[in-house]
């Protein structure tokens, strides 16, 4: 019972980690075309992102590879039922890898223009994606016991098509604000006016949100029930307010700190209102997925648990260290300097 | 098609795409990671530039490779979602672990080498690529013990339905997962000398940055000479642990029918499954068999038709790519043999010869990597899980054939197009050589560091 819970609050964390780094990344790809005008300028975006893509990505392999070894049932029914949405998911993830790695392999404007592009959609896709995917997940999949009732084109219903707008504002937000501390000149200046311009649209879609999950999910169940935990969206909220007020005193280190915060919470505050579900079925509770029905067994969540203990910190530890290391700005000449450069 | 057919070619076709860029991985950046140390240690500039020059192919091909690693992870829950509800409680454990233990090391530190030229001190950057290094093979190994409990299921019972771990280090210890880890590391260290020695030999060939390549050529043929001799150990020990863990795998492999004690080995065989048979069996060497089997010239070879006609794996694709494999491999050896005398003598130039051929031998350890997952794989067969599980009981139920015919068609069209644009690259930067200047390279401000 102890280590399902645990397992559900890692679980929750991986997921949560994950959007907060890569959010940042796909935010940035999203912008990649419009805040970067030459291609000096749109290498250096690339460069900001270089050393830690590739590394925040892996926190998504690991949130599945968590979900196989803790929540098999889970995994197997959650990745088979949302085949085609995941199919398109790898599909744009695959090519936002490589857009990074040859955009700059050959030195033709047609060949960068076409990578350029490639980032854009490869970027956008899987933020809006993961939204539309979470969104579904709060409202319940058609599941019982026959199976899943549903199909790509039932997933974009209004709810998990409003959540998969969240999902690409809050990342275009936390991109603007990441490039808007990561670079410098024009690049900083047209990132930081379009993360204040994107964070009125992010603030609208933010409170649909809220307000639409009342009748669409039954998130609020779990906040109805321990009132106490509603500190969780209020901090929330208050995190994504406070994007604008730092934004507002120039502050951008705190603003992206602010942005962190607020995907941090923003997941938090989804499975709070989940739990003990990973999965509910919106047909018949009985044939929910939960922590408790879905998960490995003890012998398997205590030895997942020693590793996760033992590695996790060093992970961090280590990222920490390399996000340090790489914490100046990326300036044009940096780019010039290191020939390994993206 | 049915959705077990196609599921079975996306998952075949994929890995193996997935499977063209990991050995290079695993050998180069042991060797990248030697050649910087090299650097750190002699502060000779050539080792610097072989650093730069082989580690920009080395990037190049790593990029493909991980983007298509995160579909093997996909893939066993969307196509296989019934294999990974009965067995996730054991097997989901080594991805998970390899995630959280391997990938992010590797995936970390290959940013930090790339763009931490200058900001990090020389030392501190070699160490960065060996942990790279490190992290890689390590992956492997948590990769290969999944496949080796596939192969040969050990330390869970069947309880609630399904297959939970009861003894974790019995997995870990696995000898069919360990023995391939060792067979697949040297292997894929031979690829890489490979590429470095058909690179060198293409310059060579065109008497173009001569020092550079022949001292390239050198330490690629030692590594070389080293990997081939060891594939052939590794392999032979692993064979005869798969005559014991997966006598019907080693059966097809050899295309045995009968089981004999004190079997004896035929060169040249073509077998003939509709009988139950070779129709020829040709160039016999007693006892060989055995050997190879049990490392005893009287021990028990187990034949096909010990087991049902419906637990026997295809023996055609088994025993030709196990052949194939074996015959290069014994290739391999002869080459990297000749390798390491002519570019210990300085004499690499004087046999023109020689390097076409080992030009033209870059794709061949690549081919035979394929080669020996086609033994590995197909040789499985029925089984998902060998002996436990049949492969058409693992796949998904919700997933669709129409569904699965468009994502592989999804699959071969985006993969050939990668694919195609990352040989391209390798190429037009192998041919194009290292980079003269390198002063740019290194800050003058960390140089003493």
């Amino acid at each position: 019972m102890e280590f399902q819970i645990i397992w559900f609050v890692l679980w929750s964390v991986l997921w949560a980690v994950y959007f907060m780094l890569d959010g940042f990344v796909l935010g940035s790809g999203m912008l990649q075309n419009f805040v970067a005008k030459t291609d000096i300028e749109r290498r250096v975006v690339i460069n900001t992102l270089g050393p830690v893509w590739d590394g925040n990505e892996v926190w998504l392999l690991t949130a599945g590879g968590a979900t196989f070894a803790a929540f098999p049932t889970t995994y197997a029914l959650m990745f088979s039922y949302l085949y085609t949405a995941l199919l398109l998911l790898l599909f744009a993830l695959i090519v936002r890898g490589v857009a990074f790695e040859f955009r700059g392999k050959v030195d033709d404007p047609r060949w960068k223009a076409v990578w350029d592009r490639a980032l854009l959609v490869s970027s956008f896709l899987p933020a809006l994606l993961f939204g539309v995917a979470f969104g579904n997940i709060f409202e319940g999949l058609p599941m019982d016991a026959a199976g899943y009732h549903g199909s790509l084109l039932s997933l974009l219903n209004p709810y998990g098509l409003l959540t998969g707008v969240l999902f690409v504002m809050l990342f275009l937000v936390h991109g603007a604000l990441y490039l808007s501390v990561k670079t410098t000149g024009p690049v900083k200046a047209r990132a930081t006016a379009t993360a204040s311009a994107a964070w009125i649209p992010l603030l609208v879609a933010a409170v649909a949100f809220l307000g639409y999950t009342w009748p669409a999910t039954h998130l609020f169940d779990n906040y109805l029930a321990h009132p106490a935990l509603l500190i969780v969206p209020l901090l929330a909220v208050a995190a994504l307010l406070s994007i604008r007020i730092f934004l507002a005193r120039d502050a951008l280190l705190k603003a992206f700190t602010a942005s962190c915060l607020t995907i941090l919470l923003v997941v938090t505050t989804g499975v709070v209102g989940l739990f003990p579900n990973l999965i509910p079925s919106s047909l018949d509770t009985r044939f929910s997925l939960t922590a408790f029905n879905s998960s490995s067994s003890l012998y398997t969540l205590k030895i997942m648990t020693v590793v996760a203990l033992i590695f996790v910190p060093i992970v961090i530890a280590y990222k920490i260290w390399v996000y340090r290391v790489f914490r100046a700005p990326v300036t044009n000449q940096d780019v010039l300097d290191n020939k390994q450069a993206y | 098609m049915d959705v077990v057919t196609l599921c079975r070619w996306q998952f075949a076709l994929t890995c193996a795409f997935h499977f063209i860029f990991v050995p290079l991985t695993l050998g180069l950046s042991v060797l990248v990671a030697y050649m910087e140390t090299c650097y750190v240690l002699t502060k000779d500039e050539i080792y610097l530039r072989m650093t730069k020059f082989w580690g920009k192919l080395f990037l190049i091909n790593f990029a493909l490779g991980v983007v298509t690693g995160i579909t093997m992870e996909f893939q066993f829950g969307m196509n296989w979602a019934e294999y990974s509800r009965y067995v996730g409680d054991i097997f989901g454990a080594p991805l998970a672990i390899e995630a959280a233990v391997a990938f992010f090391m590797e995936s970390v530190f290959i940013g930090l080498w790339i763009f931490g030229w200058n900001k990090i001190s020389r030392n501190a950057h070699a160490i960065t690529i060996w942990l790279v290094a490190f992290a890689t093979n390590l992956s492997g190994l948590w990769i290969l013990l999944a496949n080796g409990w596939m192969q040969h299921p050990v330390g869970y019972v069947i309880r609630n339905g399904r297959a939970e771990m009861v003894d974790f280090m019995a997995m870990v210890l696995n000898p069919n997962g360990l023995l391939k880890f060792a067979h697949q590391m040297v292997s894929g260290y031979t690829v890489a000398a490979f590429f470095i020695m058909g690179i060198s030999a293409w310059h060579l060939l065109r008497n173009s940055e001569t020092v550079f390549f022949k001292a390239s050529f050198k330490i690629a043929a030692l590594f070389g000479l080293a990997s081939t001799l060891l594939v052939g150990v590794t392999g032979d020990y692993h064979a005869v642990d798969v005559a014991k863990s997966q006598p019907a795998k080693f059966a097809a492999m050899e295309s045995v029918w009968e089981t004999r004690d004190g079997a004896a080995m035929h060169v040249l065989i073509i077998p003939d499954s509709a009988n139950e048979r070779n129709s020829v069996e040709m160039v016999s060497i007693p006892k060989l068999l055995s050997i190879m089997a049990t490392h005893s010239p009287n021990g028990e070879v187990k034949g096909l038709k010990a087991f049902p006609k419906n637990e026997r794996p295809p023996v055609w694709p088994v025993y030709i790519s196990f052949r194939l494999m074996v015959i290069f491999g014994l290739l391999f050896g002869l080459l990297a043999l000749l390798a390491f005398f002519l570019s210990s003598r300085n004499k690499l130039q004087q046999y023109p010869l020689y390097l076409k051929v080992m030009v033209f031998a870059i794709p061949l350890p690549y081919l035979v990597n394929q080669l020996g997952w086609i033994v590995a794989e197909v040789g499985r067969q029925p089984w998902i899980v060998y002996g436990m599980m049949k492969t058409s009981d693992g796949v998904s139920k919700s997933v669709t054939a129409g569904q699965v015919a468009v994502s592989l068609t999804g699959f071969v069209l985006l993969y050939t197009l990668l694919g195609a644009i990352d040989i391209y690259l390798l190429m037009k930067f192998a041919r194009k050589g290292p980079d003269g200047d390198l002063s740019s390279l290194i800050n003058p401000a960390k140089r003493e560091v």
